[in-house]
């Protein structure tokens, strides 16, 4: 199985997220933004950074990467794809997720260990969690607060795209706490939090984490 | 409209040249107003035989500059070579001189690391000041060929309270952490210190940590003529000029651009694209020699590259990428533009060098050659500017003896003990003073600082602060790492430099221990006032002179590190501040100590010696407002001692938990170590010692540790074998919710108690 890690010039959890994948127990593979397709991967990670400086809004300049078209295609043609920290960015101003990540609303980056509950099991990133299961990830960002009009925010929880909420300290003042949303089809998610920093106990927060590589490892298994 | 006044002001430039100095030798020369000396111009125009270009002489003006010549230190810095010994050489791949020391931590690896200051730009401007600090230290680890593997910052402030600390605290931790988190440098540790002698004149030092192979190692020389000199990265502006303007001013008229500030700006992103071509160039095997611009820019690193090397260099400064086209070219030489690189290439692989700099979206261009002539020359628009010995720039700078002296009231000062100050006699006194003291602004908890700094980023962060010590993982298949920690208590060494110096020594070394890891080497950043002072001239003298005996006596040497002197608001200097970094190396990352206890039923041991020793103490300070008599006796073979127990101890997987103990005493310790995981401790004092000294002494040399039962005879055997004065002192409790440190017969303190009092004196200050 191989899955795709993208890196953008800035992106900075580029390696984090292959060496999660490995442990995952699947292939990363290295894509290039500059790259039109996507060697045939069985999914994509876009990992956390700041793409291009993200002196614009963040992710507003990776969205149109000629990586990023060839990203949309798949998605729209069902490849899992994970967008975690400003990868959650560029799937928002891709459009391929809704909604908007905006600066935190304490106007600092935060970088702590953060208690999350994973409220929707039965996407190809969740599905070896149970639904209300409470992990521990590790979470830095800037610009973290996920924002949505009410329409769009209640439609998401109708339809369980809500993925994962924080719990204990909302750090960021992310409507209703959303930590994570999915799209409709459950195939694309985007995460505040960095789960490839959770997959090692000697080097990040526990191994919570893991289970968001290991569940897309299975669900493809599955389908094959 | 704005390109036609800028050419215009361009052609009415008047360029002077080298024939124009020899046709004209008495023009008038503001020298002065650029700091430079009457010595030190007339040594300037005999080393030339003629009056210097306006070029030249910005040039010398800011490399003969203290920060860039160390014309006050060198003669004390000196020692550091002095007095080391072969052993302590053997594992020096690269000493003291270049941009940074590197040594060997087994493996084939080296690690290359130094600490540098940026204070004055952090006061002037908080995040830019404090972030280009940042950038500057990590371009530097960059040049030895390594890549950068994690920062550290020591940072001090004024009084917590004050107005101005509210205004460049959080710019400049905004600023470590803006330009940092987007290198992808994970942030593992430093200091946050206040004290009122930083009102005017915070400390913002930065370290850089960086990992290469033995056969990787770069050196900032230019060999080989024809070769060709590239500048690559940012474009070069007018911003961090600095003193120069004066000069460049002098052939403007009142159309010319406008001053710019002398607080550079910092482009993170940039520096990420340089830091990743750049490894990509080294891995290619096409860099013959490197250097970054930073002080002194182009100036510092044409005159160092070309000294180091075959001693000539041929420049078409007319060539560099400009990001101002009205730049004057003593501007350029000048310019302190952020994230740029001049790199030594074969001509053969210029093209091959183009080519992976495009990849990344870095701008490079060819602008000179090496050459043998022995002369630094430069070329503006076919006239030469410049034509000077490269090596007089760059180390032929004036050499001061200061005068120095004890200053009188230093014997006022170490008789004024706090002996006199009044202690807590109670359990409930104590009680209160610890709670107190774990509120105050330098014990209190950190993370409304530290949660600005991405501490996991490159997922090797082993340990981070609150720890003892950073450590990172080098090798995920061996597990080597390793360790850093910073400290200087600036009270002690005001009270005596010597012993001050020393002690901040120890205490980085005992950090590094504590981490399970072997101290190796040793980065320092001497913050100090004016030089011009003989009494900060002494502090500066005595400390330099202490680090030095204390390396010998532990065995580790200096590496690298910097000087900064005129810290001072008006007459009054700062606590003088020699902050010591020390590396050291673990072989396998996984048998790390950590400070927090976390089971139940472990033995708290307390190891070294307790004197009634508070002169200098953060109980002193913190409760007292008190400074006078004399730091903590230094034992350094007593450290040495305790650093083999603790770090034989992680070897053989002996303790569960370790900290050091050093601001506010075992107390301190205790109330740390116990709140890292919520663990409680139920605590007997040892016996025969008043409970007040037991408690807030911060003798030296010390340690507390957990240690479960079936390790207990061992680890007690590891004690008596080196000598360490070892005392079981308690037990640790539950992590329940009536989790609490209870010292027995003195006070109960429940955890939820402590936590709110340590945890809220940050956020309570900067709250919104």
């Amino acid at each position: 199985m191989k899955i795709g890690v993208v890196t953008f010039p800035g992106s900075l959890d580029d390696v984090d997220a292959r060496r999660a994948v490995t442990l995952a127990g699947a292939e990363p593979v290295r894509l290039w933004h500059g790259d039109d397709h996507l060697g045939g991967v069985d999914a994509v990670v876009l990992p956390g950074g700041f793409s291009y400086g993200d002196y614009l809004r963040c992710g507003a300049i990776a969205r149109f990467s000629p990586v990023m078209g060839a990203v949309v295609d798949a998605a729209n043609d069902g490849l899992p794809v994970l967008g975690i920290c400003n990868g959650f960015q560029i799937l928002c101003e891709s459009h391929l997720l809704p909604g908007a990540l905006i600066r935190n609303d304490s106007r600092r980056f935060v970088c702590r260990d953060q208690r999350l509950r994973v409220d929707n099991a039965s996407t190809v990133w969740t599905s070896d969690y149970s639904a209300g299961q409470e992990v521990v990830i590790v979470l830095k960002n800037g610009e973290g607060g996920y924002v949505a009009d009410n329409a769009t925010l209640d439609r998401l929880e109708g339809e369980g795209q809500i993925v994962a909420r924080y719990l204990d300290t909302n750090p960021n003042g992310s409507m209703r706490d959303i930590a994570g949303v999915s799209n409709e089809r459950g195939n694309v998610m985007g995460l505040m939090p960095h789960p490839e920093h959770a997959v090692d106990p000697l080097c990040g927060a526990g191994t919570d984490g893991l289970g968001f590589f290991t569940s897309v490892l299975g669900q493809l298994a599955a389908h094959h | 409209m704005l390109l036609c006044s800028i050419t215009a002001v361009t052609a009415q430039r008047v360029i002077d040249t080298v024939s124009a100095a020899e046709k004209d030798p008495d023009a008038q020369q503001p020298w002065a107003d650029l700091g430079l000396k009457p010595d030190e111009y007339a040594q300037l125009r005999e080393i030339l035989g003629r009056r210097p270009t306006s070029s030249e002489l910005a040039m010398y003006s800011v490399m003969w500059s203290e920060h860039c010549s160390y014309k006050s230190s060198k003669v004390h810095l000196r020692q550091f070579g002095d007095t080391m010994t072969d052993a302590m050489r053997e594992r020096l791949l690269v000493g003291m001189g270049e941009n940074a020391g590197v040594v060997d931590i087994g493996d084939g690896y080296a690690v290359t690391f130094k600490v540098e200051s940026h204070n004055h730009p952090s006061y002037v401007e908080p995040y830019q000041g404090a972030a280009t600090g940042v950038g500057g230290i990590v371009r530097d680890i960059l040049s030895m060929g390594a890549r950068p593997v994690a920062v550290l910052d020591p940072l001090r402030f004024g009084p917590l309270e004050a107005d101005d600390t509210r205004r460049v605290l959080p710019g400049v931790v905004a600023g470590v952490g803006g330009y940092g988190n987007c290198l992808g440098l994970p942030n593992i540790g430093g200091e946050v210190v206040f004290d009122p002698s930083y009102a005017g004149n915070p400390l913002v030092n930065a370290l850089c940590v960086g990992l290469l192979r033995h056969d990787q190692i770069h050196l900032a020389k230019a060999s080989g003529a024809g070769n060709q000199v590239i500048v690559y990265g940012a474009k070069t502006g007018g911003d961090g000029i600095g003193g120069v303007s004066v000069l460049a001013s002098e052939t403007f008229d009142e159309t010319g651009p406008a001053k710019r500030p002398s607080v550079q700006v910092g482009d993170p992103f940039m520096e990420k694209l340089l830091i990743e071509c750049t490894l990509e160039l080294f891995a290619e095997g096409i860099i013959s020699g490197i250097q970054d611009l930073g002080g002194a820019g182009l100036s510092c690193a044409t005159s160092e590259l070309a000294s180091a090397g075959d001693g000539g260099m041929h420049i078409w400064l007319d060539r560099v990428p400009l990001r101002d086209a009205s730049l004057a070219p003593e501007e350029i030489l000048m310019s302190e533009s952020q994230e740029r690189m001049m790199a030594i290439v074969e001509p053969s692989s210029v093209e091959r060098f183009t080519q992976i700099c495009r990849t990344w979206d870095v701008d490079a261009s060819v602008i000179g050659e090496v050459t043998n002539t022995g002369r630094l020359v430069i070329e503006w628009h076919g006239e030469t500017i410049v034509d000077v010995p490269p090596g007089s720039v760059a180390h032929e700078g004036p050499v001061y003896q200061r005068p120095y002296a004890r200053p009188a009231t230093q014997d006022e000062l170490q008789a004024d003990s706090a002996d006199r100050l009044p202690r807590p006699r109670s359990g409930n006194g104590l009680r209160a003073t610890l709670l107190t003291l774990a509120a105050s602004p330098n014990l209190c908890d950190k993370s409304w600082v530290t949660d600005q700094y991405d501490r996991y980023v490159q997922g090797n962060t082993v340990l981070a602060q609150p720890e003892d010590a950073g450590v990172v993982r080098v090798d995920e298949q061996t597990g080597l790492g390793v360790a850093v920690a910073t400290d200087c208590n600036g009270r002690f060494v005001r009270l005596d430099p010597f012993a001050g110096a020393q002690l901040a020594l120890a205490e980085a070394y005992r950090n590094v221990a504590t981490s399970g890891a072997r101290p190796i080497a040793v980065t320092d950043c001497l913050n100090f006032g004016s030089p011009e002072d003989p009494a900060v001239m002494w502090q500066f003298a005595e400390a330099t002179r202490g680090l030095a005996e204390g390396c010998r006596a532990l065995g580790i040497p200096v590496t690298g590190g910097n000087v900064s002197f005129y810290n001072q608001t008006g007459d009054a200097a700062i606590l003088p501040t020699p902050v010591v970094g020390v590396l050291g190396v673990i072989d396998d990352v996984r048998r790390r100590t950590p400070l927090g206890f976390f089971a139940e039923g472990q033995h708290i041991w307390l190891l070294g010696e307790t004197r009634d020793e508070l002169s200098g103490s953060e109980w002193a300070h913190a409760l007292h407002g008190h400074l006078g008599g004399l730091p903590p006796r230094v034992d350094l073979d007593a450290d040495r001692a305790l650093a083999d127990v603790l770090i034989d101890a992680s070897r053989r997987r002996l303790v569960a938990a370790a900290h050091d103990l050093s601001d506010g005493g075992l107390a301190q310790a205790l109330v740390e170590s116990c709140l890292r995981d919520g663990v409680g401790a139920s605590i007997s004092l040892p016996s025969g010692l008043d409970p007040f000294i037991a408690l807030f002494s911060e003798s030296t040399a010390r340690a507390v540790v957990a240690v479960a039962a079936e390790h207990e005879a061992r680890f007690t055997d590891l004690c008596t074998a080196r000598g360490v004065h070892h005392a079981q002192i308690g037990v640790t409790q539950g992590r329940d919710r009536e989790a609490a440190l209870d010292v027995y017969d003195q006070f109960r303190i429940p955890l939820t108690e402590l936590r709110a009092a340590w945890s809220a004196t940050l956020p309570a200050a900067f709250a919104d």
